[in-house]
Order: structure tokens, then C-alpha cells, then sequence
């Protein structure tokens, strides 16, 4: 059951560390300056909330590793995050789709977490949903102005959408770890977490003339067993390289 | 941002009875329109000027504000007005217009507490 929810937590703690990371890349190179401040800003809100799902993973692994630890010394087989969330950030369409689709199931699975049995997941899931409900209200906004913009735009997103949308399907496919902590209410049903995602989404793509895909016949999966892209290798070195050129350094 | 959109309500107070010029020159640039941020820090309190977004529409103007302006500290509520809906004074303006007269002391509200006293 411990070892079940450690790997369970890792999956939230990564999924957002490796987020955050790629919408810190954004940093001096967004569009305008004021989004060039909101995504550092969405960006911190997911490192924060990484850094306290590792740290309650380390804690419950019980091998004194903390957040840092667990952030800059693991390669890349040693990580769980989806595979949606470590792909580059393209234009900005490409980054705005990216977080609709991560946000469209992340918000519910916090909402459903909130109720966790374990008080400690449910105090972390409490304070980030409260920043992910302001992330999906941004993404939304995006979402129908670019969908609805101008012909370059529309072409941009539907572009976005039909690149990113095979890699919502991992978003919500449970294995034998996810269904015995949602049993146990400790974790997240991903049934109803899709059931939620597809709600918000029907409501985007009939607010805009976007053209949904149809589901992918093999959505690329792995993510959750360490199996990424060669992305994630550069994602990496580049985040890790100063905490491994001075292990142990304080700033 | 905050000092250049300043900029942005000043300019269009001096250029207030240059409507005609102004209208026929060429945009300055392809940024969205300013737009004015005023926060309230709790309830109750005044909503004071705390700078300025630039965005395409109300919404978005509201979540740039909040995202430049209302991260750090406590925020109860915030507003946006586009700048062109803000009229301001000139400098010219200033001395008829505002002028407290400083030979005129007994126009201060000051004056009369100083008296009862």
C-alpha cells in the first residue's frame, strides 16, 4: 500500500515539476511581457505544488529523500510524469493546449484528492487547487480567443490540438495503483476525472470552431513506467545541472 | 507595464485638444490598449492605482492585472478601465485649475481647525 502510494505520488509530484519546468522556458520569450508574467506565474504554482507531493513521497518512501533530492538526482527512467507534460512548448498555442488538456483532468483529480482520506493529500490538494482553478480560467481564456482569433491563430491552435490531443489519453488511464487508492479513497477515480476533462473540453470545442480529433487507435503511453522521449533527457540536464555541479549547495 | 501605460493616460491628457492629429496619425504600435489597474488592498478600503496591463478585452485586462499586480500581498478585489475612458487633466491646466492659491490660506480646511483651537 506505501510503496503503491509513493509511486502514485510521484506521478503528481513530477507531472508538475516537469510542467513547471517547461513553462519556465517561456520565461523572457512569451508573447507580451504581462503573459510573459502569468506563465511564470502558472509555472511557479506547479514547482510549488511538485515540491510538496515529493517531499510526502520521500517522507513516505522512508529513504530520507527530500523534494530536491528526489527533483535533481533521478534520471530520466526514474521519473513518472506523463508524457504530455514533457513535450516542448511550440508556439504558444502549443503551450496554451498543452495545459488545457493537463488541466481539464488535473483540476478534478485535485478536486476529487481534496476529499482524500489522507489528511496530508488532501491539505496539498486543497491549496493547489485553488491555484489550478485560476490556471484553467487562464487556459480557457486562450483557449477561445486563439481557437476564435484570427485565421493564423484558429490555424495554430487546431495545429496544437491535433499534436497534443493523442497524449491526453495517459492523463486518465489507470492502472492497478490508481484503481486500489481510488477504492481505498485515498487517491483519484480517473473515470470520473475523464468524465470531467471531456465536459470542459466538449464545452471549448463547441465555443469555437476548432475541430476535435478522434481518439487516437495507440495514444502513446509509458510515461507512468519511465519510458519518455528524448525531450525529457535535455528537460533534465538542463534542470539538474546546477544542483549536480554543486551537490548539497544552499541558495 | 506600470510606468510606460502612466505614460499612456498622460499622453492622452496632453493630447486632448489635438483630437484631430492624433486621429489621423498611424497607430504607435501593435500592442493592445492600456488599460488602467486599481486594487483594493481589503474590504473597505479604497481601490487605489497600482499601474497598467496591456490587453485585447475587460477579461484578459483583469487576469494580466492580476497576474502583474495582485500576486504579492493581500488583494480583495481589483478593477480595469481602459485608459482612453480616463480623463485627465494637462499640465497647462494646473495652475488656474488646481491652484490652492497660497495666498488664499483661509480656502484651506486647515484654517478653520487652526481657528476653533
Amino acid at each position: 500500500m506505501s510503496a503503491a502510494v509513493v509511486e502514485f505520488l510521484l506521478r503528481l509530484g513530477d507531472d508538475r515539476l516537469v510542467l513547471g519546468h517547461r513553462l519556465s522556458e517561456w520565461c523572457g520569450h512569451a508573447p507580451i511581457v504581462e503573459e510573459d508574467i502569468a506563465l511564470a506565474n502558472l509555472a511557479l504554482d506547479c514547482i510549488g505544488q511538485a515540491s510538496a507531493w515529493l517531499e510526502l513521497a520521500g517522507e513516505l518512501e522512508g529513504r530520507g529523500r527530500s523534494a530536491d533530492q528526489l527533483a535533481f538526482f533521478r534520471g530520466p527512467p526514474e521519473f513518472r510524469n506523463c508524457l504530455l507534460v514533457e513535450q516542448p512548448n511550440g508556439d504558444f498555442a502549443c503551450t496554451v493546449v498543452r495545459q488545457v488538456l493537463f488541466d481539464a483532468v488535473g483540476a478534478n483529480v485535485l478536486e476529487q484528492l481534496s476529499r482524500s482520506r489522507d489528511a496530508r493529500i488532501a491539505a496539498i490538494a486543497a491549496r493547489a487547487l485553488v491555484e489550478v482553478r485560476y490556471h484553467v480560467r487562464h487556459g480557457r481564456d486562450w483557449w477561445l480567443r486563439l481557437g476564435d482569433g484570427t485565421e493564423d491563430s484558429h490555424l495554430r491552435m487546431q495545429h496544437a490540438v491535433d499534436e497534443l490531443w493523442p497524449f491526453g489519453a495517459e492523463l486518465v488511464a489507470s492502472d492497478e495503483i490508481d484503481r486500489s487508492l481510488a477504492e481505498s479513497a485515498v487517491g483519484a477515480d480517473l473515470e470520473l476525472a475523464r468524465a470531467a476533462s471531456e465536459r470542459e473540453l466538449a464545452g471549448l470545442f463547441a465555443r469555437t470552431g476548432l475541430e476535435r480529433p478522434e481518439p487516437p487507435p495507440f495514444p502513446p503511453s509509458g510515461g507512468r513506467q519511465g519510458k519518455h522521449g528524448e525531450q525529457l533527457d535535455h528537460l533534465l540536464s538542463e534542470m539538474q545541472s546546477v544542483a549536480r555541479a554543486h551537490p548539497g549547495a544552499q541558495w | 507595464m506600470g510606468a510606460r501605460g502612466r505614460r499612456g493616460v498622460r499622453r492622452k491628457a496632453a493630447g486632448v485638444k489635438k483630437v484631430a492629429r492624433a486621429r489621423a496619425a498611424p497607430p504607435p504600435d501593435t500592442q493592445w490598449p492600456p488599460w488602467e489597474v486599481f486594487l483594493q488592498e481589503r474590504s473597505g478600503a479604497p481601490h487605489e492605482h497600482a499601474g497598467s496591463v496591456h490587453a485585447p478585452d475587460a477579461e484578459l485586462a483583469l487576469q494580466n492585472a492580476r497576474d502583474t499586480y495582485a500576486r504579492r500581498g493581500p488583494v480583495t478585489s481589483l478593477w480595469v478601465v481602459e485608459s482612453r475612458h480616463i480623463s485627465a487633466t494637462t499640465p497647462e491646466d494646473s495652475p488656474s485649475y488646481l491652484g490652492p492659491g497660497p495666498d488664499k490660506i483661509y480656502r484651506h480646511p486647515r484654517f478653520y481647525r487652526g481657528a476653533k483651537e
